[in-house]
């Protein structure tokens, strides 16, 4: 037992440790990487990445001038999707709108309209999209076509027999706002970057510099140089997501539902994991500037196949298969559960599983690959 | 009891280093002393630095063996790192430490602790004079004092063996000269010094010299001897010589 102590006291992973935390605490970039880097991409990302859309830029071609058809038009602009921006005179004026791109939408509401409604027949106006950028106008037809039937049910005098009443009730995110879907993928986002890029960074720079080999003649084994190097990081990792939780929930309001020490703990798999991928493009390229590239190769999945932005269920089942090999697709799973569903341990041990062993996998294999030779 | 002291500090047999289809040292066979300071010299490319790598076990060799200070380069690497120490053109220091971090931190991962370790960075700082420039951080020092913070952290756990490759480019003749006295220093203390350079007066104060072009030993003697096997009146004839039938034979 004594032995051990005395091994580990001697090890030359303290001396790496203390090494690199001097370094990173002189390192005013890594500092600002570590804290205002996010928090800037955070306030970026969210609030540019919205996939529900509001205030869509509207014009109206009202044909039937009655008091029904300015209540269909106010009826959409209720609903906050669309914002009433001109009435047109004609269909030739609208299209220009459109053209332009000054309208997004245009409301159709034909002569007969007010009639049709006095006679108990289906009225009928055509809303216009442009549908160039289909995610915003899918989400802004919805949107029209409920508020449609509402309006519509109060111009009725006995509302007709409803066959099946089927209410949706979106859980977990009632207003269905974008943020709360997006804020805590972002954490999973940053922690990838930063921790993959200033891993496989900081040994690159050693090479660049010629300290690595400076310390491969030295005793210092594998192991305890790979873990003085990246274990400060792991420190790194954890203030970068206090920063961006603590944001996410004063900027966006974004719940905190469930326990965020069990977050913390599970997270650790994943901060791990991927130190262990900036290990391995380290161990793949010679300069900063390609490790800088070779980052991004790896971080592109993520940013796509993970589920951070677009569902997961609705990919081919390639990509799906892609997303499975990704510690992010499981570490989002975790965020949005503890976040927003409260859920904990219970519930998400798989995920828990599943990025330790990726964690455990990557480490053994970089360490590996790293060659204490420098060919 | 196969008492190291008594053998050579490095023997070479046969060792070969390729790079595709680059020859970079060929079917070399050397043996420094104990006690020596050997110099190798060559035009650029001609194997010195590939060989100094091998021998500190930066570079796998192609074939052939070697030990230094008793070790096999092959299979007892780790032993040899504790033994050697290894001085590169690049010094390899961390320009964000200050001369005193640096030393402390390459001390302490050859295994220095505690009082020991202050004793012996107290010692270094007081033999290579570095004491005034203990807290400036080593990116701004200038070109003499980071060769001499790099001899220090290579020399912190006392190797028998110490191997400097090229170690005075770009330096100050004052700071060369300071730098030879402390080399002298050391190997009168037992150290076994294996020097590359491309100065001729540096050259002259080795005990031995070996020559090598396009990765062939071509001599190896003392400083009187080697321009004698080429008929040449100095060492430096030689040299020009030597690159003069390398770009013969490119050409």
């Amino acid at each position: 037992m004594n032995a051990l102590v005395e091994r580990v006291r001697a090890s030359a992973f303290w001396p790496m440790l203390q090494k690199e935390f001097l370094q990173m605490r002189r390192d005013r970039l890594t500092l600002a990487m570590m804290v205002v880097l996010p928090a800037v991409q955070l306030l970026l990302f969210g609030y540019a990445i919205r996939t529900e859309v509001r205030h869509l830029p509207t014009v109206v071609l009202d044909e039937s001038r009655t008091q029904e058809s300015r209540g269909l038009a106010q009826a959409l602009q209720n609903t906050q999707n669309f914002d009433l921006v001109a009435t047109v005179r004609d269909r030739g004026e609208m299209e220009r709108w459109l053209r332009r791109g000054a309208a997004a939408a245009a409301l159709i509401i034909p002569p007969d309209y007010a009639a049709d409604i006095k006679r108990g027949r289906t009225a009928t106006a055509q809303l216009i999209v442009d549908a160039a950028d289909p995610l915003s106008s899918s989400a802004a037809l919805s949107g029209a076509g409920a508020a449609a039937l509402a309006y519509g049910t109060t111009l009725q005098t006995a509302p007709p027999p409803v066959p099946i009443d089927l209410r949706v009730r979106p859980w977990y995110n009632p207003g269905l706002r974008s943020e709360t879907y997006i804020v805590p993928g972002l954490i999973g986002i940053l922690l990838s970057i930063t921790m993959i890029l200033i891993t496989s960074m900081s040994i690159v720079r050693e090479r660049e510099r010629g300290t690595l080999e400076q310390l491969i003649v030295t005793p210092i084994g594998k192991t305890s140089l790979m873990l003085g190097k990246i274990l400060p990081f792991v420190l790194v990792g954890y203030t970068q997501m206090t920063v961006v939780i603590s944001l996410a929930w004063l900027i966006f309001h974004v719940p905190l539902r469930g326990n965020l020490l069990e977050l913390y703990a599970i997270t650790f798999g994943f901060i791990t994991a991927n130190l262990g991928i900036g290990l391995f493009v380290s161990t793949l390229v010679r300069t900063q500037a390609q490790a800088m590239q070779a980052s991004f190769f790896f971080l592109m999945p993520n940013f796509l196949l993970s589920g951070f932005m677009f569902p997961r269920a609705a990919m081919p089942l390639p990509a799906q298969w892609i997303g499975l090999l990704l510690p992010l697709t499981y570490y989002l799973q975790v965020l949005r559960g503890i976040l927003l569903k409260d859920v904990g341990v219970a519930y998400l041990w798989p995920q828990t599983l599943v990025l330790l062993g990726f964690a455990t996998v990557l480490l053994a294999l970089s360490v590996r690959r790293f060659s204490k030779t420098i060919e | 009891m196969t008492a190291p002291a008594r053998e050579p500090a490095v023997v070479t047999r046969a060792l070969r280093k390729t790079f595709g289809d680059l020859v970079a040292v060929q079917s070399l066979d050397l043996t420094i002393g104990r006690g020596e300071v050997f110099g190798m010299l060559g035009p650029n490319g001609s194997g010195k630095t590939t060989t100094i790598r091998m021998l500190c076990g930066l570079l796998a060799p192609t074939s052939g063996d070697a030990t230094v200070v008793g070790y096999d380069i092959l299979t007892q690497s780790e032993q040899i790192r504790r033994n050697i120490g290894y001085m590169s053109q690049r010094f390899g220091l961390y320009d964000d430490l200050t001369a005193y971090e640096n030393i402390r931190f390459y001390s302490s991962v050859y295994g220095l602790r505690g009082a020991a370790r202050e004793a012996r960075i107290d010692e270094l700082m007081d033999e290579l004079g570095l004491a005034p420039r203990r807290d400036q951080m080593a990116g701004t020092l200038s070109g003499g004092w980071k060769q001499r913070l790099a001899l220090a952290c290579a020399t912190a756990h006392r190797p028998q063996m110490l191997f400097l490759d090229e170690p005075t480019a770009g330096v100050d003749p004052a700071a060369r000269r300071r730098f030879w006295d402390i080399t002298y220093e050391l190997a009168a203390g037992g150290t076994t010094i294996l020097v590359t350079t491309h100065y001729m007066d540096e050259a002259a104060r080795c005990e031995r010299l070996a020559f090598l072009s396009r990765g062939h030993l071509i001599a190896v003697g003392t400083p009187d001897e080697v321009p004698k096997a080429f008929g040449q009146p100095t060492i430096e004839d030689v040299f020009i010589e030597l690159q003069r039938r390398d770009e013969g034979v490119t050409a």
